[in-house]
């Protein structure tokens, strides 16, 4: 076995009041992919950014090359071949692909003035061309980003490593955004990187990507590094529990609830491009599963559903009632409401305190002619905070402060006090730690069990068929298929939601 | 990250934390309100007669009593520059309904109206048509002060009714004038709104984030609309003051004061970014801007080096905090390193 390239000896990151770093490890060897495991607030991120130059270690040392290096700044990493692809890519919008790819390093025509001031335009796109062919990304290098999906974003992040000559590849949760065909196009250029000789990390939550493609693996748990080994001589069971420090048997906590009567029935709902004749029921104590990829127009669905979509026809009835849903007030109003995948963005006040979170979708029910109940509004956090376990300091802490898994509590628990009939999450358990997701699951069982119904979107195919009774698989704006809990396999799931052909 | 928050997992200490956090700014401001107040009465010995302080409220009150609905359209991430010209369009609505013979009160009531007007003019610009709001209020700046001059021209109207003096200039009570009286009502009256209301809660979340506000089921445009009203109706207010102040209009009339206006809520620690903020730092921030420019006038300190050391002051007093912040987490870090 040939020597580590790149190595982390007890490096430690202080920030006031937290050591997000304690003492870590890493290794990571030319030619062999490691996974970095951990729950979220691992320190994942943070030995990302130190690892970049973008955070300084308090202590510890970094070692490339056998020698001992300091990086001051981004640029120094860079220079000596790290690129890190960030979770959510840092690239531009309106530029085009190859200027992406050679941003800040721009090919310059040859002559005195020229080179300093003259960016050679058919080199770089030459250029370009070559390496997106190299990782057989199908795009031209004159488009403008905005018009390519999420994945092949990824891949002009990824062309962009490869343009510098790296030598180490930091791939940080890569496939948080990417559909099942695109995940699949990404492990396939990670094996070609490997065959390239550099030396890849790998962040992931994800274990079947840890077992498809890593050589080795390395766990850190609360700023510590815990372990180092072989992927081939570990399992699953065994690094969750080094990750968690517990074990946790069953994932998937589906409780058998009696199927009561028809509450929501959805028909014919149509929008002008997203998607078509949507027709849909669904039962009381029901978890109805919705798969799809990305772009599939399940998000929209539900957005239509509770009434942030525009132009959508088609009728929707709750308890045999027809309802008009256009705003989400009224979709509140009639007990639907919505847990968003875009949890940040929409579905919480990230600066607002918990208890003011929780009880934003009625406060005038809480308030006394329109002045706050602060009483009643901490009662009301105090009560669903505490049913979902979330673990915060003090009920008026900042949502901010939170881990993303607690976050996603207190999203659910401000929906949950609002009494709701219908609950729909979407990609529930979207980058949040195995803890908090083995909580999410098993409230769900809880909520059917209470006599709500829930509808849940998810990109990940062990939980739709691990929590689903019933499955819906969309494909293009369209359902194209219903799947009983008892007749659901990956297989059928997969085959039905691509159309049976690959698409992308 | 979060290993401080693990600690304690059944979490009930209330309030004792936040209100530290809130009093931050304010007791700063308090500090450099009673710094200035010494500094003026050790400058001049005319500073401390009660006449002469109620004489200097007269500089602010009308543009405070903006300031108070436009701290909250700030909070909520929205802004307003043409309020100046809500009181030029206003006063010469009035001033032209004066001419006509109207009664006192409903020459404060077009005041009124016009204000409100406006304001909605501007909030339906801002929620129908989806413009940026600065945007919008920049073109009903000249836009409304436009009017003012066709409606008006050269001229000066200055035939207001008898007993309409009263309220720029009238007192109700020794040497609080009918203005300041009116300020400190309309404090309070914000102050319940924005601290102690729904809908001040929906103003924070909405300029926090908008689309989570949305998706939590509140009227986000509906909100928009009511704030723009809001200061249109303060602003109407404003302007049935000064202009009674003045007892004229022309359409030049409260020409820049959008600024100091907008000056005194960024003073008072309101994010200009949305989202935080609070009445009790902006009545600070009216005070303190108030005995300043009272002091410097005691002085005969000129006009334009009023307006820089005013610009300073803003520059320094909102620089000040982050300067102690960046100091104290150098500390921090050297704290740190030792261990």
């Amino acid at each position: 076995m040939n020597s580590a390239i790149f190595s982390l000896k007890k490096v430690s990151k202080v920030f006031p009041g937290v050591k997000a770093l304690d003492g870590v490890d890493l290794h990571l060897y030319p030619g062999q992919v490691t996974a970095l495991i951990g729950e979220n607030g691992a320190g994942k991120s943070t030995l990302v950014k130190t690892m970049t130059g973008i955070y300084q270690p308090d202590g510890g040392e970094i070692i490339f090359n056998g020698k001992p290096v300091q990086f001051h700044s981004p640029h120094d990493s860079h220079a000596l071949g790290i690129t890190a692809i960030h979770q959510e890519t840092v690239l531009f919008d309106d530029l085009t692909v190859a200027e992406n790819i050679f941003l800040g390093n721009y090919p310059m025509k040859k002559g005195l003035m020229t080179k300093r001031f003259s960016i050679d335009w058919s080199a770089m796109e030459a250029k370009s061309q070559e390496i997106l062919s190299s990782i057989n990304a199908h795009m031209s290098p004159n488009q403008i980003l905005r018009e390519l999906s999420i994945g092949q974003k990824h891949m002009v992040g990824i062309a962009r490593a490869l343009s510098v000559d790296a030598k180490v590849v930091i791939l940080d949760e890569p496939t948080a955004a990417l559909s099942h065909h695109e995940i699949h196009e990404l492990y396939e250029l990670v094996n070609t990187l490997r065959d390239q000789g550099k030396a890849i990390l790998f962040i992931t939550h994800k274990f079947d990507e840890i077992f498809t493609l890593a050589d080795r693996y390395t766990v850190f748990r609360d700023g510590c590094y815990v372990g180092e080994g072989f992927i081939k001589d570990t399992n699953e069971a065994l690094l969750v529990e080094m990750m968690v420090a517990r074990s946790i048997e069953a994932t998937y906590p589906k409780k058998d609830v009696e199927i009561g009567e028809t509450l929501l029935e959805v028909s014919s709902l149509c929008h002008t491009t997203e998607f078509a004749d949507i027709s849909f029921s669904l039962k009381k104590g029901e978890i109805l599963g919705v798969y799809g990829l990305v772009g599939s127009g399940r998000t929209e669905v539900m957005q239509a559903l509770f009434g942030t979509t525009d132009h959508v026809t088609g009728s929707v009835k709750m308890n045999g009632k027809e309802v008009i849903i256009h705003s989400p007030k009224e979709a509140i109003d009639n007990g639907i409401v919505y847990v968003p995948e875009e949890r940040q963005k929409q579905g919480i006040v990230l600066e607002l305190p918990i208890y003011q979170n929780v009880s934003l979708p009625q406060m005038e029910r809480l308030a006394k002619h329109g002045q706050i109940d602060q009483e009643g509004e901490m009662a009301l956090a105090r009560q669903y905070c505490e049913r979902l376990q979330v673990k915060a300091s003090c009920w008026d802490e900042k949502v901010m402060n939170l881990s993303g898994g607690n976050q996603q509590k207190v999203v659910i628990a401000k929906w949950l006090a609002t009494n709701p009939k219908v609950i729909i999450l979407d990609e529930p358990t979207k980058g949040i730690d195995i803890g908090s997701k083995a909580a999410v699951h098993e409230f769900m069982s809880e909520l059917v069990d209470s006599g709500l119904a829930v509808i849940m979107v998810s990109s990940e195919l062990p939980e739709i068929l691990g929590m689903s009774d019933r499955i819906l698989v969309m494909n293009e704006g369209l359902i194209v298929g219903e799947l009983s809990r008892t007749d659901a396999t990956p297989e059928k799931v997969v085959s039905l939601a691509t159309g049976g052909s690959v698409t992308c | 990250m979060d290993t401080t928050i693990k600690k304690s997992a059944t979490p009930d200490s209330m309030f004792t934390s936040k209100l530290q956090g809130l009093l931050r700014w304010e007791s700063f401001l308090v500090l450099i309100v009673f710094l200035v107040c010494v500094m003026n009465s050790y400058l001049s010995p005319y500073f401390l007669d009660p006449w002469n302080l109620s004489d200097a409220t007269f500089n602010f009150t009308e543009k405070a009593l903006i300031a108070l609905p436009m701290a909250m359209l700030i909070i909520a991430k929205e802004i307003d520059i043409s309020v100046a010209a809500i009181i030029s369009l206003s006063s010469t609505l009035m001033g032209l309904v004066a001419q006509m013979g109207a009664p006192v009160y409903a020459v404060a009531f077009v005041g009124v109206l016009a204000g409100a007007a406006c304001g909605l003019f501007n909030g339906v610009l801002v929620t129908r048509f989806k413009i940026p709001s600065i945007v919008v209020t920049i073109g009903t700046m000249s836009l409304f002060r436009g009017i003012s001059y066709i409606l008006l021209g050269d001229q000066v109207v200055r035939d207001y009714p008898d007993g309409f003096e009263f309220f720029g200039q009238g007192y109700v009570y020794w040497v609080f004038s009918f203005e300041l009286v009116l300020f400190a009502f309309f404090a309070l009256v914000f102050y319940w709104l924005l601290h102690r209301t729904t809908f001040g809660r929906y103003t924070y979340a909405i300029g926090n984030n908008p689309t989570a506000s949305y998706y939590s089921g509140i009227k986000v445009d509906k909100h928009r609309l009511i704030l723009f009203t809001l200061v249109g109706v303060m602003s109407g207010v404003a302007s049935i003051l000064l202009t009674s102040r003045l007892g004229s209009t022309r359409p030049s009339i409260a020409m820049g004061w959008e600024l100091s206006i907008i000056t005194m809520v960024v003073l008072g620690g309101v994010s200009i970014l949305g989202g935080s903020g609070t009445i009790a730092g902006v009545v600070l921030a009216v005070i303190l801007m108030g005995l300043v420019t009272f002091g410097m006038g005691l002085l005969n300190i000129p006009g334009i080096v009023m307006t820089i050391i005013v610009g300073v002051m803003l520059i320094t007093v909102v620089s000040l905090p982050v300067l102690i912040t960046m100091y104290k987490t150098s500390l921090k870090r050297k704290e740190a390193k030792a261990l």
